[in-house]
């Protein structure tokens, strides 16, 4: 990490996937997005992109670590790694060496919601990566001493992820925190108890329960033939068997009614704190459906670039912050959180670094933000909405995204519009009343010291250094 | 802007399933956008590619004004002047100049590492749009104030990038292979600076680099997007008008052979990071493309590398494990690293230091070379799929004055190498006893 990119842009999470009719097979001129159901249930998404002779295809599915019950904690995610240990048709290795010898790039994630595995490939080799995919979505041998292996692999990301990054334990301690007994309280890869004595007939279970076509999602966008996906997509996924998915439960938060407060003692040189409320997101809160957006919006009004308030007011004016910014997911599966985190400026600590957050805030509950700022974020949310189709990864990642926590991508298709007529009203109306001491959760770091002394050198002679 | 949103971001979204090595340079050739190269007439070189798909323009303005261009003592001197490039310009405050950009939905950045110091815009190819943002963008890079009290809070703030930064022991352990390998040379230098130079620097060192490096002759435009040649004409004059002549950089000196050995640091975090490093070739080195097929198997390629396959793979041993060459104007770097559980520093050491003797010694198989070309000219239209790639490529092809054929030949010249040249290659650069060691983790002086 540099300097520079600790004050780096932040991007702007903002998408549009417009208007669309609905049948089995549906295609529109506008968005160049086609849509298919195979008759086993899996759902093809397909967006034309003639920009270069590229396609990228990700599978998506209903699986992550939001579904998994305390114990196996981190299972989803070291599922995910064995997926590239080998089926029975091809062996362990196969997967990867195929898609390089092709000019591929493949890769795999998982989140809270979702689990999704990916290849980037000239446009001519689309089959190969569907024949692959195809095959291990039941194929999967999930071998004892591989398992047993990659689940050191595993552990060690842990490491490097959390154990040995301050910020990131506290995220994770936030979380516990604010999020008791509800599935987002756990950590994506994992607690570090659970990993140590996860087994591989638990990952056999949830492959054969979540590993289905009917809670899989083909996504492919680039310069293809949406008639030729499909037929291809038919006669790769077409002939897997289905099995009925259970529809996890719809955990609501328990209803806090005081501040929470944490402390995390780790080696680190700054200090640092996430300062959190419970929010609403899309999919819970239909009734309300303008709330998650105006959020989105009140989030670009504080820290939407440099002349948002943020930058403006606490880096650059009141000098309190060295960094601070604030996060959001309105398409989460379940309802979320509205995230402030920061480090304190050189000359602050973290108290008065909370206070000036919190009066912020208050300012937003107090007064409507200015035509001008409005305007500001609007027109970064129109632009943001054209540069992202420069990317075809990333309008895959939006279609998959949507579909996968929304079940049903149409439900964004005029984000843009939504952000649109969000008014100076509606954000006053959210920070009233989502903000609020007893909706609030703040996690804070007390960094121990790091102490670094001189190295020593042991120069290393020719003989040692040639040794093999 | 100044953000740290990122962090969140990651870490709630995404648990990979292993590393994505970003190449340095990305590969090439068959059916490569046509490039227009021209010098405006106060002597920036402009590369240009044009493409209508959207309505957006990408600019690169690169100038060779990085932390290999400040004074030993000035750390973080080109760094703090790129930064500090959007703090107010003639008649505008760093908030007027943050929000002429915002209004209209324009991205505008610098970042400065050890060769480029680059100001990048993003903008809707509209004229409405496109207009008062370049005139904006003229007036800023023409006329920078460097207000003395913004740059005392810069400099605040660049110290506690410094701690944090300082708080992760792979960054502990890079700046100090970087002191390493380029004792007495400005590759030495730290882009983000020590406590002591960031202390020392003042204005008058900021006014001073400033006139110096960014000119006209000093700078390289890479531009993409929706624009004719005779409008990219125009707005890479205009650019270049709003600067002084000046002259370029200069060569820097050369950097000296070094002499290894392995250097511990005692770190408290559970996991022991090991880099291992050599220090690699200038850009346009001619044996540059077969360092790089070479080091596919060796430890670019991901899983097709032996590093991943010995580490990761058949022993669990680390999540990650890879290398890279990193090739600049002068002298680069090949560094290979992983991260292993504390007590697991010997056998991971061992075994990396192994892969790597051995393949020095024969190179990369038959079928291992095979992979590799296939791979990387295989993959050579993912390389150039967006306009931000095709920017940034741009951009290192005027940086390092490689040809403006670069792209179309590159698919031949790769296909033209075969494993002697390969190997001889790398064991010209590597196999020499010059591999330096750093070691950062708890208790590893005790092992």
């Amino acid at each position: 990490m540099t300097g520079q990119s600790l004050k780096r842009v932040a991007i702007y999470l903002v998408i549009l996937i417009m208007v669309l009719n609905t049948s089995l097979v549906a295609a529109s001129e506008s968005t160049g997005v086609t849509e298919a159901v195979l008759d086993n249930g899996m759902k093809i998404l397909i967006k034309q992109d003639h920009r270069a002779p590229v396609v990228v295809a990700q599978v998506w599915y209903r699986i992550g670590s939001s579904y998994e019950p305390d114990g196996i904690t981190g299972v989803s995610h070291v599922l995910e790694h064995m997926m590239f240990k080998g089926t029975k048709r091809h062996g362990k290795g196969e997967f990867n060496r195929i898609i390089a010898e092709n000019g591929g790039r493949d890769n795999a994630f998982t989140g809270r919601d979702y689990t999704a595995y990916f290849q980037t490939l000239e446009k001519s080799r689309l089959a190969i990566s569907m024949e692959l995919e195809s095959d291990r979505m039941r194929g999967m041998l999930l071998d004892e001493d591989e398992f047993a292996k990659e689940l050191q692999v595993v552990i060690e990301e842990r490491r490097l992820r959390t154990e040995d990054k301050a910020e990131s334990k506290v995220y994770e301690k936030f979380n516990e925190a604010a999020f008791p007994g509800h599935p987002y309280g756990r950590p994506v890869i994992g607690w570090m108890r659970d990993l140590k004595k996860l087994n591989v007939s638990d990952l056999h279970q949830w492959y054969q329960r979540y590993y289905s076509p009917a809670n899989a999602i083909l996504v492919v966008v680039g310069d293809v033939d949406p008639d030729e996906v499909i037929a291809m997509a038919k006669k790769y996924y077409g002939p897997i068997k289905s099995s009925k998915v259970e529809t996890p439960e719809k955990f609501k938060v328990a209803k806090q009614t005081a501040t929470k407060r944490i402390t995390v003692k780790a080696p680190a040189n700054l200090p640092y704190m996430i300062l959190g409320f419970h929010v609403p997101a899309v999919a819970d809160n239909p009734e309300h459906d303008w709330e998650p957006y105006a959020l989105e919006l009140l989030s670009a009004i504080l820290d939407g670039g440099s002349a948002a308030r943020f930058a403006d007011q606490l880096i650059r004016g009141q000098q309190v912050a060295t960094a601070v910014s604030t996060s959001y997911d309105p398409f989460a599966r379940l309802a979320g959180y509205f995230l402030v985190d920061g480090n304190p400026a050189r000359e602050a600590d973290i108290a008065q670094l909370e206070k000036a957050i919190l009066e912020q805030l208050k300012q937003l509950k107090e007064k409507p933000v200015s035509h001008k700022e409005l305007q500001r974020v609007k027109a970064q949310v129109i632009a943001a909405n054209v540069y992202e189709r420069d990317s075809v990864f990333y309008q895959g990642m939006k279609l998959g995204l949507m579909e996968t926590t929304l079940n049903d991508w149409r439900l964004t298709e005029d984000h843009t519009n939504k952000l649109r007529a969000v008014t100076a009203k509606q954000i006053m109306t959210v920070a009233n009343k989502y903000f609020l001491p007893e909706n609030m959760t703040v996690a804070v770091l007390d960094p121990q010291p790091i102490a670094t002394e001189k190295p020593t050198e042991n120069p290393v002679s020719k003989e040692q250094q040639n040794a093999n | 802007m100044l953000t740290n949103q990122r962090r969140l971001k990651q870490r709630l979204l995404i648990a990979f399933e292993f590393f994505i090595l970003i190449l340095i340079f990305p590969s090439h050739a068959s059916a490569a956008p046509k490039i227009e190269h021209w010098v405006t007439d106060n002597g920036a070189r402009v590369y240009f590619i044009e493409t209508h798909a959207l309505p957006v323009v990408d600019i690169n303005m690169v100038f060779n004004a990085a932390s290999a261009r400040e004074p030993a003592d000035k750390q973080g001197l080109a760094m703090l002047t790129s930064d500090m490039l959007l703090e107010g310009s003639a008649d505008l405050d760093s908030k007027a100049v943050a929000e002429g950009f915002e209004d209209r939905g324009a991205e505008i950045g610098t970042s400065s590492l050890r060769d480029m110091a680059i100001v990048s815009l993003r903008s809707l190819s509209d004229k409405e749009y496109l207009e008062p943002v370049l005139e904006l963008l003229a007036k800023v890079i023409a006329d920078p104030k460097f207000p003395e009290k913004n740059l005392e809070r810069e400099k605040a703030r660049s110290l506690q990038s410094l701690d944090h930064s300082l708080q992760q022991p792979a960054t502990v352990g890079r700046r100090r292979l970087y002191e390493l390998l380029y004792t007495g040379h400005p590759y030495a230098n730290h882009p983000s600076g020590t406590h002591e130079s960031i202390q020392s620097i003042r204005r008058a060192d900021l006014t001073d680099f400033y006139k110096q490096f960014y000119v006209a002759s000093n700078m390289v435009i890479a531009l993409v997007g929706d624009l004719s040649l005779t409008q990219a004409k125009l707005l890479a004059n205009r650019l270049s008008r709003s600067l002084k002549k000046g002259r370029p950089a200069g060569i820097l000196p050369d950097v000296a052979a070094i002499k290894g050995g392995e250097h511990r640091i005692e770190f408290p975090s559970t996991q022991t990071h090991i880099m291992t490093a050599y220090l690699g070739t200038k850009r346009d080195d001619p044996r540059y493309l077969a360092l790089k097929v070479g080091n596919y198997s060796l430890g670019g390629g991901g899983f097709q590398s032996r590093l991943m396959d010995e580490i990761r793979d058949k022993r669990g041993l680390s999540y990650g494990v890879y290398s890279y060459f990193q090739p600049m104007q002068q002298t680069g770097t090949f560094i290979a690293s992983l991260a292993t559980k504390n007590k697991n520093l010997e056998e991971a050491l061992t075994v990396s230091n192994e892969v790597i003797d051995k393949f020095l010694i024969t190179g990369p198989t038959e079928k291992e070379l095979v992979l590799a070309k296939k791979n990387i000219t295989g993959g050579f239209p993912l390389t150039i799929d967006s306009n931000k790639k095709l920017v940034s490529t741009l951009a290192s092809i005027g940086f390092y004055s490689l040809p403006v054929d670069y792209l179309d030949t590159y698919i031949e010249r790769v296909n033209a190498l075969d494993r002697k040249t390969v190997t001889e290659a790398m064991q010209s650069v590597l196999g020499s006893e010059n591999r330096v060691t750093v070691i950062v983790g708890a208790g590893v002086k005790q092992q």
